[in-house]
C-alpha cells in the first residue's frame, strides 16, 4: 500500500517533467496533423473574409457617399470612458458603451471603427457627445459639434478623446 | 515593471505584443489602429483580416510613401506575424516573421522577430531550428524581451540535453524581474539532468525560498519544495522530505500532492500520527483530486498502523461509499460525453466570455466529466485541440452568418435593379441631349476665351462692335458697294456721308475699346463661373449615373463565388470539427476510464482493508471482554 502511494508521488514529479510542462500523449501525431488542417482552413477563411469585406463595402457603402468614424483616445490619458454618441446633421449615427477590454484596448493605442454609413458630398455637422468618470469617480457628460465637407471621395474622421480638464480639447476631430 | 510569466511551468511561455502595436509613437494609419483595437482585446481573426487587407492594398501602390502606413510598416508587418503567432497559425507567423528578419528592418525589430521565431520552433519542439532563430540576435536587444531570450535560450538548452549550457543562461538570470522564481527553478532541473544532485538539491531550496507575492512565483516556489521534497522521499531521505513539503503552501496549487508526499514521508519514519494530520486534511478535499482519493485510502490505513482498527475501518467504510459514488459519477460522464454534451459545453458561448472558463466549466451541472479532467484539460497537447475546435466553432459560425447575408445582397442588388433599369432610359435620352448641349457652349465658350486673348494682344475694334453696329456697317458697305461705278453729285454726296457715318462708328469702335474689351472680359469670367458650374452637376450626373449602375452591375459573381467559398470552407470545417471533437472524446474517455479504474483499484483495496480492520477491531474488542 505505502509503496503504491509512493510511486505515484515520484513518477508525477519526476526530474523533468516539471520543466517541459505536464503534456501528456495524447494522441499527440493526430492532434498535429489536424493542427496543420486546421491552419490551413483559418487561411482560407480570412481570405473570405477580405474578400467578402471588399464586396459589402462596395455594395454597402460606396465611396462617393461612404463615411467612416474612427474613435481614439489620448496617449497616457488614463479616464474612463463608458460611453459615446455621434449625431451627424442632428441625426443619431451610433452609440457605444464600453467594456472594460475595449476601453483598455483604446488605452492601449488601438483605434475603434464607431460608424461606417452613407452621406451625401457637401457640408455636414458631426456631433459627439462623450460620458466617463473622473479619476476621483465623478461622472462627466462632453459634448462637440464639428462641421466637415463629404466630397466624391470616402471620407475618414478620426474622432480623439480626453479626459476632463482640458478644456475644449477634450474631443478632437481631424480628417484622414 | 514586472511582468509576470504566465504559466507556473515555466516553461510554457509567454506569447505577448510585445514591442510592435503600442502607443511608443503617433499612430497615422487608423486601419492599423484598428486592427491593433481587436488585437488588445483577443480577437484575432478580426485583427488579421484588417492587417492582411491594409497591408496587400499597401504592397499594391505605386508610391508606397504617401499612404499612412508606410511610417507603420515595419511593425505592421511584424505584428501580423505576432497576429498569426496568437491566432495559433504557426505555418503563416513563421513565414511572415521570416520575412520580416529577411527584410531590411531595424535591428530591434529584427531581433525581436528572431525571439518569435524563436519560440515557435521551441513550442514545435524544433529544438535545432529554435537555436539557429536565436543565433540570429545579435546588436541592440529590445529591453523589454532581453530576459525572455534568455530564459528562451536556457529551456531550449533543457529540452535539448545541454544542461551545462543552460546553467550557464539560469545563472545570469537568478536576478531576473520577471524570471527570477521560474530561473531559479529550471536551474534545479538542469543541475539534476547534469547528474549534480547535491547542487541540484540546494538550489531548489532557494528556489523554494524566495520572497515573493506573485501568484505564479508563489506557485513555482511551491514547486521547488515539492520537488525537492519528493527527491529526498524518492531517496529515502524521509525526514529530511518533510520540511520541504511542509513548505509548500496549503491554498497553493501543489498542496494536495504535497500533503499526500508529506503523509507518506512520516509513516516511513513511523510517525503514523504525523501522517494522520496530513492525511486527514488531504481526506476532505475535492474528491475528484487523485491526490484526495490516494488520501481516502492511507487515512485509514494510518490508524491501522497505530492500532486505531475501529476507526480505520469507518474511513475504510466511508472510502469504499465514495468510490463508489465516484465510480457512478465517472460512468455518468464517460455517457455524457459519448452522447456529445461535453463538447456542446465547450462551446458555450457565455462559458467561455470568462477567462477562466475551463473552472467555470465545473459550475454546469450538465457537464460532470469536466470536475474529472482538469488536469488533461490544462495539459497542452489537449488544449491545444480544445483550442482548434473552439476556433473551428468560431469559423464556422461565422460562415454560417456570412452564408445567410449572401441571400440578402442578391435581393439588394435586385432591388436596385427593379428600380433603376426603367429610370435610367429617359435619364439617359436627357443627359445625351444636356451633354451635347454642353458640348455647343463649351465651344462656343473656348473660342470666346480665344478671342478675347487675341484681342489682348492684337486689338480688333470691330469684334467689339454690338450687334446693330455690326448691322449698321454692314448696311453702310452695301450702300458703299452699290454706289460703285456711279459718278453723280448725289453719289458723292452718298459716299461722303456713308463715309462719315463710318468714321462716327469707327470713332464709337475706337474710343470705347477698352471699355468694352473690360466687360467683354469681365462677362466672360461671369460665363466661367457658369460654365464650371455646368461641368460640376454635369460631373456629379456622370458620378450619379455610374454610382446608380455600379449600385447592380458586376456582384454576381462575386457573390457566386464567394457563396461557393464558404460552403466548402463550411463543409471543411465541419469535417474537421467531427474529427478534432472525436479525438477530444477519446482522449476525454480514455482518461476517465483510467480513472476509473484506479478507483476501482482503490475499491479492492478498501474492500480487503476494510474486512481486515473490522477483524482486527473485533479481535482487540475480544482482548479487552478477555483479559485472559
Amino acid at each position: 500500500m505505502s509503496r503504491i502511494g509512493r510511486i505515484a508521488t515520484i513518477t508525477l514529479f519526476t526530474l523533468c517533467a516539471a520543466a517541459t510542462g505536464n503534456a501528456q500523449d495524447i494522441s499527440g501525431k493526430e492532434m498535429k496533423s489536424l493542427d496543420g488542417q486546421v491552419q490551413e482552413i483559418k487561411s482560407d477563411v480570412l481570405s473570405i473574409a477580405s474578400e467578402l469585406g471588399n464586396l459589402e463595402e462596395r455594395l454597402l457603402y460606396p465611396s462617393n457617399t461612404q463615411v467612416a468614424v474612427f474613435v481614439s483616445i489620448e496617449e497616457d490619458d488614463t479616464f474612463r470612458l463608458d460611453a459615446i454618441q455621434i449625431e451627424i446633421d442632428g441625426e443619431l449615427a451610433t452609440h457605444h458603451i464600453y467594456s472594460f477590454k475595449e476601453l483598455e484596448a483604446l488605452q492601449k493605442g488601438g483605434v475603434q471603427r464607431a460608424y461606417t454609413g452613407n452621406i451625401v458630398t457637401g457640408g455636414h455637422e458631426l456631433r459627439i457627445t462623450m460620458k466617463g468618470k473622473h479619476d476621483n469617480g465623478k461622472d462627466f457628460t462632453e459634448s462637440g459639434s464639428f462641421a466637415f465637407d463629404k466630397g466624391v471621395k470616402p471620407k475618414t474622421l478620426g474622432i480623439t478623446l480626453a479626459g476632463p480638464g482640458l478644456g475644449t480639447n477634450g474631443i478632437r476631430v481631424g480628417d484622414w | 515593471m514586472r511582468r509576470a510569466p504566465s504559466s507556473v511551468l515555466g516553461l510554457l511561455l509567454t506569447v505577448g505584443l510585445a514591442t510592435s502595436p503600442g502607443r511608443a509613437e503617433e499612430l497615422k494609419d487608423l486601419y492599423f489602429g484598428e486592427a491593433l483595437y481587436h488585437a488588445h482585446q483577443g480577437q484575432f481573426f478580426e485583427a488579421l483580416e484588417r492587417l492582411d487587407t491594409e497591408i496587400i492594398q499597401y504592397d499594391e501602390l505605386d508610391e508606397p510613401e504617401l499612404d499612412t502606413l508606410y511610417y507603420h510598416i515595419d511593425d505592421a508587418e511584424f505584428s501580423l506575424g505576432d497576429f498569426e503567432l496568437r491566432y495559433r497559425m504557426h505555418h503563416r507567423a513563421g513565414r511572415a516573421i521570416k520575412a520580416v528578419l529577411e527584410g531590411a528592418v531595424d535591428e530591434v525589430i529584427r531581433n525581436d522577430a528572431a525571439y518569435r521565431l524563436a519560440r515557435i520552433h521551441f513550442q514545435k519542439g524544433q529544438m535545432a531550428d529554435a537555436l539557429r532563430a536565436l543565433g540570429r540576435i545579435e546588436g541592440k536587444i529590445p529591453e523589454p524581451i532581453r530576459d525572455d531570450i534568455e530564459f528562451l535560450r536556457a529551456n531550449v538548452y533543457l529540452a535539448e540535453g545541454r544542461p551545462e549550457e543552460s546553467v550557464d543562461v539560469l545563472k545570469r538570470l537568478q536576478d531576473s524581474d520577471s524570471f527570477g522564481g521560474f530561473a531559479a527553478y529550471n536551474l534545479g532541473i538542469a543541475y539534476l539532468q547534469q547528474g549534480r544532485r547535491q547542487e541540484a538539491l540546494e538550489q531548489l531550496d532557494r528556489a523554494g525560498q524566495i520572497s515573493t507575492d506573485d501568484p505564479a512565483e508563489l506557485a513555482i516556489r511551491d514547486k521547488s519544495n515539492l520537488v525537492l521534497g519528493t527527491i529526498l522521499l524518492e531517496s529515502d531521505e524521509f525526514a529530511k522530505a518533510i520540511p520541504y513539503l511542509n513548505r509548500v503552501r496549503l491554498d497553493g496549487p501543489f498542496s494536495n500532492q504535497a500533503l499526500l508526499s508529506s503523509g507518506w514521508a512520516s509513516l516511513s519514519i513511523e510517525k503514523a500520527d504525523r501522517a494522520v494530520v496530513s492525511w486527514s486534511i488531504l481526506a476532505e478535499r475535492e474528491v475528484t483530486d487523485r491526490a484526495t482519493q490516494e488520501a481516502m485510502l492511507a487515512l485509514p490505513y494510518a490508524y491501522g498502523r497505530l492500532d486505531v482498527h475501529g476507526r480505520a475501518a469507518i474511513y475504510y467504510g466511508r472510502a469504499l461509499d465514495s468510490f463508489s459514488a465516484e465510480i457512478d459519477k465517472l460512468n455518468e460522464s464517460i455517457d455524457s460525453i459519448r452522447a456529445g454534451k461535453f463538447l456542446e459545453a465547450l462551446i458555450r458561448e457565455e462559458i467561455r466570455k470568462d477567462k477562466d472558463w475551463v473552472i467555470r466549466l465545473r459550475s454546469l451541472p450538465e457537464t460532470p466529466e469536466t470536475y474529472y479532467l482538469m488536469q488533461l484539460l490544462a495539459s497542452h497537447d489537449f488544449q491545444a485541440g480544445l483550442q482548434n475546435y473552439l476556433d473551428l466553432a468560431d469559423l464556422q459560425k461565422k460562415l454560417r452568418t456570412w452564408q445567410t447575408s449572401f441571400d440578402s445582397y442578391d435581393e439588394m442588388v435586385d432591388i436596385r435593379l427593379d428600380h433603376f433599369d426603367p429610370l435610367l432610359p429617359d435619364v439617359d435620352t436627357t443627359f445625351r441631349e444636356l451633354d451635347s448641349r454642353l458640348r455647343l457652349r463649351t465651344e462656343q465658350h473656348k473660342m470666346l476665351v480665344q478671342r478675347r486673348d487675341d484681342l489682348l494682344t492684337t486689338p480688333r475694334p470691330e469684334f467689339l462692335a454690338t450687334r446693330e453696329e455690326q448691322a449698321l456697317l454692314a448696311r453702310l458697305e452695301d450702300l458703299e458697294t452699290g454706289l460703285q461705278g456711279t459718278d453723280s453729285s448725289l453719289a458723292n454726296s452718298l459716299r461722303q456721308r456713308i463715309a462719315r457715318l463710318k468714321g462716327t462708328l469707327t470713332w464709337t469702335l475706337e474710343t470705347e475699346y477698352h471699355d468694352r474689351l473690360t466687360r467683354f472680359d469681365r462677362n466672360l469670367r461671369e460665363l466661367d463661373t457658369a460654365m464650371a458650374v455646368a461641368r460640376k452637376q454635369y460631373d456629379e450626373y456622370v458620378r450619379s449615373r455610374q454610382a446608380a449602375t455600379h449600385s447592380y452591375t458586376g456582384y454576381e459573381k462575386p457573390i457566386n463565388r464567394l457563396r461557393v467559398r464558404v460552403a466548402k470552407a463550411t463543409a471543411n470545417i465541419e469535417l474537421l470539427m467531427a474529427r478534432q471533437g472525436r479525438l477530444l472524446e477519446i482522449v476525454a474517455i480514455d482518461e476517465l476510464i483510467v480513472r476509473r479504474e484506479r478507483l476501482e483499484q482503490y475499491g479492492d483495496k478498501a474492500r480487503f482493508a476494510l474486512a481486515d480492520s473490522y477483524d482486527r477491531a473485533t479481535q482487540a474488542q475480544a482482548n479487552i471482554g478477555d483479559p485472559q
